[in-house]
């Protein structure tokens, strides 16, 4: 056992945890933090996305201890109370979600590519870069949309910061 | 139509937890004193279970039990059913070999579980699993169809000798017959319906939990269906009395079929909650979907059509063998039989058809419905025969399918089902306009000369969805009814809640049936909670599947509010001293109409409960019920043109376009519609060129996994280009068809067509990898 202290959307925590055990896990085991979802074995489909210190990672590919003294962002550290990301509020608004269980890692991974390419994104390459994010569910049609309406939003919201 | 009303494109009420990351599902509920559980599993395909030694096991850290078929037996837990009874064409009952929760004895499929470890994490219930010692004793295995036919082959079930489950048929064989020997034409092909893994992405997960003061079980389970999962388990599994047993569906990661049964896992974890005293959960990881979650399609075919000299179809005979693997799963029997030898007729006027299919066991996952179940399968066939022909006959293949549509509604086919509406000619020239079918032969020139081969291809499908009128589906072996219920509470505040036997996992009912009832009383979809999921509180239902929920289901709810409405104008009309027949409800108030007088939905709600001022002899309350059992299937068919090109230097295949156009006759949510379609498209093209389940020769499962079995991504897919053409179905009173699994019926062939036509060969398999692509055309 081991104590692994982070971060977690903006609370500091620390957890007693068995050293094999995943982040993934401790987010949603020891923290209750559900959102984070797992969907393969492999580190293929990508529900377990979160941001370690603003970059995109899978959470089942990565031991908690290893992200002790990070900053973890998870789905449910996303909006600002009430107020959704642009990413968020895209995806509702183009319908890129069904089920919803892939849609968190979908949403984090999704984040982290406009802040990649800024405002160069098009259809080719988000479809390109969301190749690490399995969804069952939409065909991606709406999801390449949502991440490209959210990419506009993104830099308006930025500009206007 | 309303803003929010029938028809209008409203954002999904259900999606913002699912954003911020608060959905609920299985995996999330946790219970005080939970115990986790972890399967052993057969690494073999087939093997005899010698004997099992969990002495070790039971010494290691935290584990509280290891339970083994042996135990399950002798509790009387019953083994798995299923539900649909066939009868073969000498009239012999189906071959159903026994199937126990965990094996006792012999292990017949890779992953099969015979025992199970209970321990006080997760993590040490997979340690104790490893010192688990299991003595097998391994026998040889026939992992495909051809290997369980041939003579001599391992024999799987003393109950099916030969491996056969059924040998069963439909039509009029002396009438194809007829028809062959008129023909001037006959065209034949081989077919291969590639065998897929559905993976939802969320995997299947049980908590299980026994209240031995009450006698009383609760599960949470990943189902489309909770209470048909209350009545197996009870009425057959032996588990708890139905009154004694609640069943919570909650948010499900998405089903496509695999999540209609009542798997072993499941059952496991309810009796074992019991047995340990303490809560059970289990949650599958991704290698176990591959190996238990029921797989789709698996078909091998041959069929033959035959045509007039003017290239009038005059009939079609069809010889399938459909793979069952291991053990006949809940509904598989009715997958290769009635939801597929049914629609062989497709869009066509095809005067004789015959159509034998053999159930085959194998060493294998067991097969069952999977998105479309059976449709699927008939719609390739259908229309890769149309394609084959065309090219054959040297016609356009749009120009053949024209000449062939059924054009005179209610049409009965030769196999069973009756046509209700339709116009396929609308969605055929819909989807040719889309993607400009007049314009491909100058492309393709163009592109011959960038040295790419370019192909279009088609595929007019139609599916009987609706599922579906209990007294037809009795008649032909189904275990079960399959109407739905609903329930409309209208509160004392004029808040309404309805409760329905449907289940979304993915499908946005709470949205969509909302959208139902803010059409008719004009109400704000806020004013309005659509509850499933659980046994406790929905009186009953069918759940969903077979594109289902809206014509069966949504039905139902309309019935339920016809109910609410005449005795809310009755209470309206005492209130407002008028005449019953003079109010209208409009905009969430019930008028008289013609004059201004009237009075809101929640002062009359207020009436019903306060019960001070009701018309003599009425009931208080204004809540109502109703069952629905449609009378027909309904028929929502269409038309897809796939265009894209081939490099013949590596096979690979690249999207040009892809055009869709429906007839799932009235759209509740259009939004919602074309997610629903997007989907479908994607799994359908996952078929024809990236999916594939495969065993090795000793029923090894290669592709176990995201790494070795191609998902489609995002890159893998084009945008789609949709449209609808619409007939009302006359069947039901919202005049809906049901949407969620035409683009996987239709869109494989469409993609073989294309690639057949780019490149010059009919020979090419599905999944149509650029290896494969790359043998058709350079042999």
């Amino acid at each position: 056992m081991s104590t692994v202290k982070l971060t977690v959307n903006g609370k500091a925590v620390s957890v007693d945890v068995e050293d094999r055990t995943l982040l993934v896990h401790l987010l949603r085991e020891n923290l209750n933090l559900t959102g984070t979802h797992v969907g393969c074995d492999t580190s293929q489909c990508g529900a377990c996305v979160v941001h370690v210190d603003g970059r995109a990672v899978k959470s089942c590919t990565m031991l908690a201890g290893q992200a002790a003294g990070s900053n973890v962002t998870t789905i449910e550290g996303l909006a600002k109370g009430d107020e959704l990301h642009p990413m968020q509020a895209a995806f509702r608004d183009n319908h890129g979600l069904q089920c919803g269980y892939c849609t968190p890692g979908m949403i984090m991974s999704a984040v982290d590519i406009v802040h990649r390419h800024g405002g160069k994104l098009d259809e080719e390459t988000v479809r390109h870069e969301l190749e690490g994010n399995i969804c069952r569910c939409t065909g991606y049609h709406n999801i390449v949309k949502a991440v490209l309406d959210a990419a506009g939003r993104m830099k308006v919201a930025q500009a206007a910061e | 139509m309303g803003v929010e009303g029938i028809g209008a494109r409203v954002v999904r009420k259900e999606d913002r937890r699912f954003i911020t990351g608060q959905g609920r599902y299985v995996d999330d509920v946790k219970m005080v004193g939970m115990s986790y559980a972890h399967f052993i599993r057969s690494p073999h395909a087939h093997a005899k279970v010698k004997g099992i030694d969990s002495t070790e096991a039971m010494k290691m850290p935290g584990v509280i039990a290891v339970l083994t078929g042996q135990q399950i037996v002798d509790d009387k837990v019953g083994n798995l059913i299923c539900g649909w009874a066939i009868t073969s064409k000498d009239g012999s009952p189906m071959k159903m070999g026994a199937w126990p929760a965990m094996a006792p004895e012999t292990v017949r499929f890779v992953g099969q579980a015979v025992a199970v470890v209970i321990a006080e994490t997760k993590n040490q219930a997979k340690d104790a699993a490893e010192a688990v010692v299991v003595d097998y004793e391994e026998l040889p295995a026939a992992a495909d169809i051809k290997a369980a036919i041939k003579p001599g082959a391992p024999q799987l079930h003393p109950e099916a000798p030969g491996n056969i489950v059924y040998d069963w048929h439909l039509g009029d064989e002396a009438a194809v017959k007829d028809a062959f020997s008129k023909a001037a034409n006959v065209v034949t092909l081989d077919l291969t319906n590639n065998r897929l893994v559905p993976n939802a992405m969320e995997p299947r997960a049980a908590v299980a939990h026994y209240d031995q003061a009450e006698e009383h079980y609760t599960l949470y389970t990943t189902s489309q269906n909770p209470h048909v999962a209350r009545l197996v388990l009870s009425a057959f599994y032996n588990i708890a009395p139905e009154h004694k047993l609640r069943v919570i569906a909650p948010d499900v990661g998405g089903g496509f079929g695999s999540k209609i049964y009542i798997y072993p896992e499941e059952m496991v974890a309810l009796w074992a909650s019991k047995k340990v005293g303490r809560p059970v959960k289990w949650t599958g990881d991704r290698s176990e979907a591959f190996l238990t979650d029921a797989h789709g399609r698996d078909h091998v075919s041959k069929a033959e059509m035959a045509l007039d000299k003017d290239n009038k179809i005059l009939g079609l005979r069809v010889k399938t063998h459909a793979n069952f693997g291991a053990y006949m799963s809940l509904f598989s029997s009715a997958v290769p039989t009635y939801l597929y030898a049914t629609l062989l007729s497709g869009q066509y006027v095809i005067p004789a058809i015959y159509a034998e299919v053999i159930g085959v066991y194998t060493n294998t996952t067991p097969v069952d419905a999977y998105r479309g179940a059976g449709r699927p399968e008939a719609s390739y066939l259908i229309e890769r025969m149309m394609e084959t022909a065309a090219r054959q006959l040297k016609v356009d293949p749009a120009e053949l399918r024209k000449a062939n549509f059924i054009t005179a509604f209610p049409y009965q086919t030769p196999v069973i089902m009756a046509y209700d509406i339709g116009d396929f000619h609308a969605s055929i020239d819909a989807a040719m306009k889309a993607i400009d079918y007049a314009g491909f032969p100058a492309r393709k020139a163009k592109a011959k000369a960038d040295g790419k081969l370019r192909g279009i291809g088609l595929s007019c499908y139609i599916e009987a969805c609706g599922i579906a009128p209990s007294k037809a589906v009795g008649s032909l072996g189904a275990g079960v009814g399959l109407w739905e219920s609903a329930e409309i509470r209208v509160n004392p505040v004029g808040t309404i809640e309805v409760l329905t036997g449907s289940h979304s996992h993915g499908q946005g009912h709470e949205t969509t049936f909302c959208q139902i009832i803010a059409e008719r009383l004009g109400v704000p979809i806020s004013q309005v909670s659509i509850v499933h999921g659980d046994t406790d509180k929905v009186q009953f239902g069918m759940g969903t599947y077979g594109s289902r929920s809206l014509a069966v289901g949504g039905t139902a709810i309309v019935k339920a509010m016809e109910k609410v409405e005449a005795k809310a104008k009755k209470i309206a009309a005492h209130a407002l001293e008028a005449s019953e027949s003079d109010i209208v409800i409009e905009n969430g108030e019930f008028k008289v109409t013609g004059t201004d007088k009237s009075i809101a939905l929640p002062m009359v709600a207020l009436a019903a409960y306060t019960a001070h001022n009701l018309p003599d002899g009425m009931e208080p309350g204004l809540k109502e019920t109703a069952f629905y059992d449609p009378t027909n299937f309904t028929f929502p068919a269409g038309a897809y043109i796939c265009e894209l090109e081939v490099d013949p230097g590596t096979g690979k295949t690249s999207f040009v376009n892809f055009v869709a156009a429906d007839d799932f006759g009235r759209l509740i949510n259009p939004m919602i519609v074309e997610g629903q379609v997007h989907g479908g498209l994607a799994q359908g093209i996952g078929q024809a060129l990236l999916e594939g389940a495969v065993y090795d020769n000793t029923g090894q499962l290669v592709t176990a996994s995201f790494m070795d079995y191609t998902m489609p991504r995002a890159d893998d897919l084009p945008s789609f280009q949709l449209s609808h053409t619409t007939t009302l179905c006359p069947g039901n009173p919202l005049g809906v068809k049901g949407c969620g699994e035409a683009g996987a019926i239709g869109a494989s062939a469409a993609v073989i067509n294309a690639i057949t036509d780019a490149i010059g060969n009919n020979k090419l398999e599905m999944p149509a990898t650029p290896d494969r692509v790359w043998h058709a055309i350079h042999g």
